[in-house]
């Protein structure tokens, strides 16, 4: 476990020493705090418009940050070298790539937590409530949800070389799964066979990102979700990390590194 | 002698992407054994497979045939590499570190304790003239500076065996005549070195042993006198030995 944990440190010290956090959380600090001072429209519930908006560039920055900084993890190591002296010493493939895994996954941790906590503190100041509970529970599964992307980032960085096709890459299949995968099997109905049974299984073999939008719940703070369902789709989540993890261990097991 | 490098016909072929182009043999049956406390000298043009050699005895690389051990180990499992330090040839360390906290990065890797790393530590950059460096982010490091903080990552485990790959290639007289100093110390500790060069002069001033090496074959092996032998230098019968012809002066 101590060469996972040595090599998430310097994965947690590359991001703090980049200005990608520090641009993005500034960016979204100053957008939310321009739009906290204005009412459009002299709208009573100007509050919600306020929470989505803050919202929305959270998701957006966090998954701009998940995935530039797990794509670039193992081409970066192979470009500069530094995955030879890395494995030069005993340290196991497998460990290299969980060690990624976890920076990369406590990186967005870290990232969230101080979205998170400038989001409460920005509603709570025009609601004068916190709603802990939902806070948690949004905040816990988007980390979730983010260790899930940044898995299979993990593993796309294997499969493509060069850090900004792999990114794109991602970009694409996160966002059509994000908005396209909760809707394919009511696609697939439209369809004929056996395009219908190619869509129904890919409805089935996607992980479904929409479990883990809790935006509504905070936006209009509607009650917590029931802690059975919150679990079993960390639980969902685990499984996912779990089957990206073994195709990347799978994938770099008998790589050449030269 | 006991063998702490050894090679038993090594073979490694590169299958080509492109559909027309036969297998290409990187290494040919390559036996080789260097004994404890050697320094020994990997020679050989470009392309010859000396990067291909350390590949495979650091497990970067599975061999197609053949075997490779590191004290007894075989190459392929990673306890194999518990007693060895590398050095590879251009290498950029990560820039957002400084070398104190690289070499605390790399001595973790190899379970060292805190107590351990606090003395080992300022000891390296002490011994590759890195100490007033220590603090600064790799980023700012001359080429120089760069290859002498990987010489400092190479030994940071006090390694029994130190493989360098090229460990003086862009580097100024002044940084070479350091980096032969620093082997030329290890060699007195009672360390074994095997490192490949270009610089002949620098292999036969600091060799024990030397083995050359042409198209994946090993031409010869031996000591640097008896390589050497009816030639003026090791740079003759180097050239002798990979088949160059010399252009008579017009």
């Amino acid at each position: 476990m101590k060469n996972i944990f040595a090599v998430a440190g310097v994965v947690i010290k590359e991001l703090y020493r980049r200005k990608d956090f520090y641009v993005l959380f500034i960016v979204t600090i100053l957008i939310c705090v321009v739009m906290a001072s204005i009412n459009i429209y002299n709208d009573a519930h100007i509050v919600r418009y306020l929470k989505e908006i803050c919202l929305d560039l959270i998701w957006l920055c966090t998954l701009v940050i998940a995935v530039t900084t797990t794509a670039r993890q193992i081409p970066a190591e192979r470009e500069n070298r530094t995955l030879l002296p890395l494995l030069a010493k005993p340290l196991t493939r497998v460990q290299l790539i969980l060690g990624k895994f976890l920076g990369c996954w406590l990186a967005c941790g870290l990232t969230l937590l101080c979205f998170y906590a400038f989001f409460g503190a920005l509603s709570a100041s025009r609601e004068h409530q916190l709603p802990v509970a939902n806070y948690f529970q949004a905040a816990l599964l988007h980390w979730f949800m983010l260790g899930i992307i940044v898995a299979f980032a993990l593993l796309g960085s294997l499969i493509f070389a060069a850090p900004s096709s792999n990114a794109t890459i991602c970009f694409v299949l996160i966002g059509g799964i994000m908005f396209v995968g909760r809707n394919l099997d009511r696609v697939a109905l439209t369809l004929r066979e056996p395009t219908r049974t190619i869509v129904y299984w890919l409805y089935f073999v996607i992980p479904h990102l929409e479990f883990y939008d809790m935006r509504d719940l905070v936006v209009h703070n509607w009650p917590t979700v029931p802690w059975l369902y919150f679990g079993l789709a960390l639980l969902y989540a685990v499984f996912y990390m779990g089957v990206f993890l073994i195709g990347a261990c799978l994938v770099f097991r008998r790589k050449a590194v030269n | 002698m006991t063998a702490i490098l050894r090679t038993e016909k090594l073979r490694v072929e590169y299958r080509s992407r492109e559909m027309r182009q036969a297998t290409k043999v990187a290494l040919s049956g390559l036996d080789l054994e260097v004994g404890a406390g050697e320094i020994f000298g990997f020679l050989g043009p470009n392309g010859a497979g000396k990067t291909t050699t350390m590949n495979v005895l650091l497990g970067f690389v599975p061999p197609t045939s053949g075997s490779a051990y590191l004290f007894g180990i075989d190459v392929r499992q990673p306890i194999a590499r518990q007693r060895i330090g590398y050095l590879p040839e251009l290498t950029y360390y990560y820039k957002f570190l400084t070398a104190e906290e690289l070499l605390r990065y790399y001595a973790k890797i190899f379970g060292l304790s805190r107590a351990e790393m606090n003395r080992r530590i300022p000891e390296l950059l002490k011994l590759v003239e890195l100490e007033h460096a220590a603090k600064r982010p790799i980023k700012s490091y001359s080429k120089g500076m760069q290859q002498r903080v990987g010489l400092a990552q190479a030994l940071i485990n006090n390694p029994d065996l130190l493989v360098l790959d090229e460990p003086t290639s862009g580097l100024d007289p002044v940084g070479r005549m350091k980096v032969r100093e620093i082997i030329q110390r290890l060699k007195n500790e009672g360390k074994t070195v095997f490192f490949s060069s270009h610089e002949l002069g620098e292999v036969e001033s600091v060799c024990d042993r030397v083995a050359i090496i042409h198209q994946g074959e090993l031409k010869a092996i031996g000591r640097v006198a008896e390589i050497t032998g009816k030639h003026a230098n090791l740079e003759q019968a180097f050239l002798a030995l990979i088949g160059y012809q010399m252009q008579p002066a017009s």
